[in-house]
């Protein structure tokens, strides 16, 4: 697990600016603390930062193929690198390294862009061929590993991260207005946008092409949308032990490594699924790692406590205080670089360094399971809507409601109240994103918050149009389930679950994460699983909960669902905390520009009071003071790199015609 | 100010940021999501609060609660009541 960065020029030859470039990779130093390399020649500048994990003392990158033709720097894992391995060595490629990556690149010799259908991993690369002058960029299926890229002095800038095209001084920092926009409405940006202007990111799924000083960019995967006539028609038993080998199959391949592998553990279904796996099937002392809160409506410690009672794994946890969580907010926004609604990544930010203090590069989570086998509430909830859509009089069908939500309508008094709320666009169940709309349409409020000048900047956008023209037209002929996980996956899970709740707090400290639920085999075979067996009744995971019934205690396989939150007010704005306040300051918002400072007044006057908030009113706080983190430390200041930087392992020189594979390789 | 401007101005600052765009007498606060389940206990609150009244937990109805209309009126009648 590494960082990438580099310079392509784009019409013609000029020397590659080194220093910006070992600016770029020295500001992503917490992704690859091992060592550095750099590949340069007249037309191009790679640089990498390494996370040594698999072949540790020969895989040093930039590396290269027989002939020093191509060039590769990756980001990630391709976990089934053994099998391609034997086949290229069949065909005659030879090898001077053990690691995956050289795998990649032999792949791509043979086989072009198409290599991409047999990677199954997780990645983020570039791979340079110096004599057609091509560059090659690609990203995993769902989008695990990022790649950025921007145009700017022409020349083509692509890192992991944003703060590395930062670096370059003429790439101006600003933030897009619709970006803006498409947070405060989906949680997230929509795929390829970024929180700035000018700033692109390579949609999950695709691969860009950079020939003749053009960018095309393709799509090579989507998430899977299957007519009934294609699903799966076998008994239930059938497709149970199906899954239960695919899923045995996807946690062997992720713990391949040369550095022991731990497990996230949070005492929900998924990761102690993954947990008791891996402790009962391949190594019975693997360590856990968990989070505990101060409040209980947040902490997970009793199912967390019962997980590792019954298997015996050595477990650590770390207490996710309000006031720790308030602290580290503004790294978890400088790592992320994006606006967030929530305050559930920062908790990870704190796990993820507790596990590299544990002297632990990798660990496998559950992530993945609620999108692709039926977990989350909204789903539960778009089949409750329908249901009563057909019958909008009927006074019963809404009351399956209050089993969805038991801790809202835990005041019996407002049932026929709440009920009306969740009534709201009751009559458009033909609309593709009806599983969601009353979710972001709420969301969408809190643009209210917006100053004149970004509402005059976004003017007549919407977020909701644009999505629809860029929805597959097989969306609209699929089943209402598919339908919800396709836009809950394609948005929230790619675009930030996997980003600022995943990769992005992890590499802040170093960590890769592997998910074995998104293995490309299991994200296929789930889409054709009958939706019945998904969700039965309303019996969320219900298929994924009879794959585990041998793996886990009872009590926690039918542990009502607990989603992963931690608190807002409580930390962001609790008592002595300041920093928040003193980003919403009048001052600082003016200057911003972002927020009407009127309304950001009576906003935090109703906070300071001590009745309950809203959900609407904290993801609104969390917005806002992300929103102005991420003004302060990427527009109003600029990422610096670190000073300390990595030895460097490998530099490979061509400029000027050299013969790069003569150059010294450092060691 | 009459009951129905004094909710008005509670509802535009607390729910709405002081912005009343297209707020109408009869604009239902849940339909168009400008209260949720806790705006509503909010509402309550300052109602119970502001005017001295009681509310009991079957009159906790849309029909009493889910416009400025419906919540003027009732107000009159508890008000009214109470009096």
């Amino acid at each position: 697990m590494c960082g990438i960065a580099g310079l392509c020029r784009l019409s013609s030859p000029r020397p590659i600016d080194l220093d910006c470039l070992q600016k770029m990779v020295a500001v992503q130093r917490h992704r690859g603390p091992d060592e550095t390399g750099f590949y340069l020649d007249d037309w191009i500048g790679l640089g990498h930062v390494r996370l040594s994990i698999i072949d540790l003392a020969g895989g040093s990158q930039p590396i290269h193929n027989e002939d020093g033709s191509l060039w590769i720097i990756y980001n990630g894992e391709v976990f089934n690198y053994p099998d391609l391995r034997e086949d290229l060595l069949s065909r005659g490629h030879r090898f001077y390294t053990t690691s995956d990556t050289e795998v990649i690149l032999h792949l791509y010799e043979e086989k072009g862009p198409q290599c991409l259908e047999d990677l199954n991993g997780q990645f983020g690369l570039a791979v340079w061929d110096a004599k057609k002058r091509e560059l090659f960029l690609a990203r995993d299926r769902i989008g695990i590993r990022p790649v950025h890229y921007a145009v700017v002095d022409g020349q083509l800038a692509f890192s992991s991260e944003i703060k590395a095209l930062f670096q370059i001084s003429h790439l101006a920092r600003r933030i897009d207005p619709i970006a803006m926009d498409q947070i405060f409405t989906f949680w997230t940006t929509l795929p390829g946008r970024t929180a700035f202007e000018g700033v692109h990111e390579l949609p999950a799924g695709h691969y860009m092409l950079v020939r003749n000083g053009q960018l095309h960019v393709h799509r090579y995967w989507d998430i899977p949308l299957y007519p009934r006539q294609d699903w799966i028609n076998a008994p239930i038993e059938e497709i149970i032990e199906e899954i239960d080998a695919l899923l045995t199959d996807a946690i062997r391949i992720r713990l391949r490594a040369d550095v022991p592998v731990g497990c996230y553990l949070s005492g929900g279904l998924d990761s102690s699924g993954i947990t008791s796996r891996v402790a009962r099937r391949f190594n019975n002392r693997v360590k856990s790692f968990g989070i505990r809160f101060e409040h209980p409506d947040f902490d997970e410690g009793e199912y967390q406590n019962r997980m590792v009672d019954y298997l015996g794994v050595d477990h650590r946890e770390i207490y996710a205080t309000n006031e720790q969580i308030a602290r580290s907010f503004p790294d978890v926004i400088r790592h992320g670089e994006k606006p967030i609604l929530r305050t559930a990544p920062t908790p990870l930010f704190l796990l993820s360094r507790l596990v590299n203090e544990s002297g632990f590069k990798v660990v496998l989570t559950g992530e993945g399971a609620d999108e692709f086998f039926g977990g989350y509430n909204i789903f539960r909830e778009t089949k409750v809507r329908r249901f009563w859509a057909r019958q909008p009089d009927s006074e019963s069908r809404p009351k399956l409601l209050n089993r969805l939500y038991p801790y809202i309508f835990k005041d019996a008094r407002l049932e026929t109240t709440l009920q009306s709320f969740f009534s709201r666009s009751l009559y458009k169940t033909e609309s593709p994103l009806f599983s969601h709309l009353v979710r972001w349409e709420n969301t969408s409020r809190i643009k209210a918050l917006f100053s004149a000048h970004l509402k005059s900047q976004i003017g007549d956008y919407s977020a909701d149009e644009e999505l629809c023209q860029t929805l597959p037209v097989d969306l609209g002929r699929c089943d209402p389930l598919s339908k919800a996980q396709y836009l809950e996956a394609k948005i929230f899970l790619s675009n930030y679950l996997l980003s600022s709740q995943g990769d992005r707090v992890a590499m802040a400290h170093s960590l890769e994460i592997r998910l074995p639920y998104l293995d490309r085999r299991l994200m296929e075979l789930m889409m054709r699983v009958p939706p019945r067996w998904k969700i039965l009744g309303l019996d969320e995971k219900h298929i994924l909960k009879r794959v585990l019934a041998d793996d886990l205690p009872e009590a926690v396989l039918q542990r009502p669902k607990h989603p992963y939150r931690a608190p807002i007010r409580e930390s962001l704005f609790a008592g002595g905390q300041s920093e928040s306040r003193e980003l919403l300051s009048e001052d600082l918002l003016h200057k911003a520009g972002l927020f009407d400072p009127n309304k950001v007044r009576l906003l935090l006057q109703k906070t300071e009071r001590s009745g309950p908030l809203s959900e609407m009113d904290n993801m609104a706080l969390v917005g806002l003071v992300s929103s102005q983190l991420l003004w302060s430390q990427f527009v109003d200041g600029s990422p610096a790199p670190d000073t300390e930087v990595a030895r460097t392992s490998v530099f490979m020189d061509a400029r000027g015609g050299r013969d790069p594979l003569e150059s010294i390789r450092i060691k | 100010m009459s009951y129905r401007e004094e909710i008005r101005n509670f509802i535009v600052n607390t729910f709405l940021f002081g912005e009343e765009g297209d707020l109408q007498d009869s604009t239902s606060f849940l339909e168009c999501g400008i209260i949720d389940s806790t705006g509503i206990l909010e509402l309550v609150t300052f109602l119970e609060e502001q005017y001295g009244i009681k509310i009991q937990d079957d009159e906790l109805v849309p029909e009493n609660l889910d416009s400025l209309q419906n919540v003027s009126a009732f107000l009159e009648k508890k008000v009214l009541c109470a009096g």
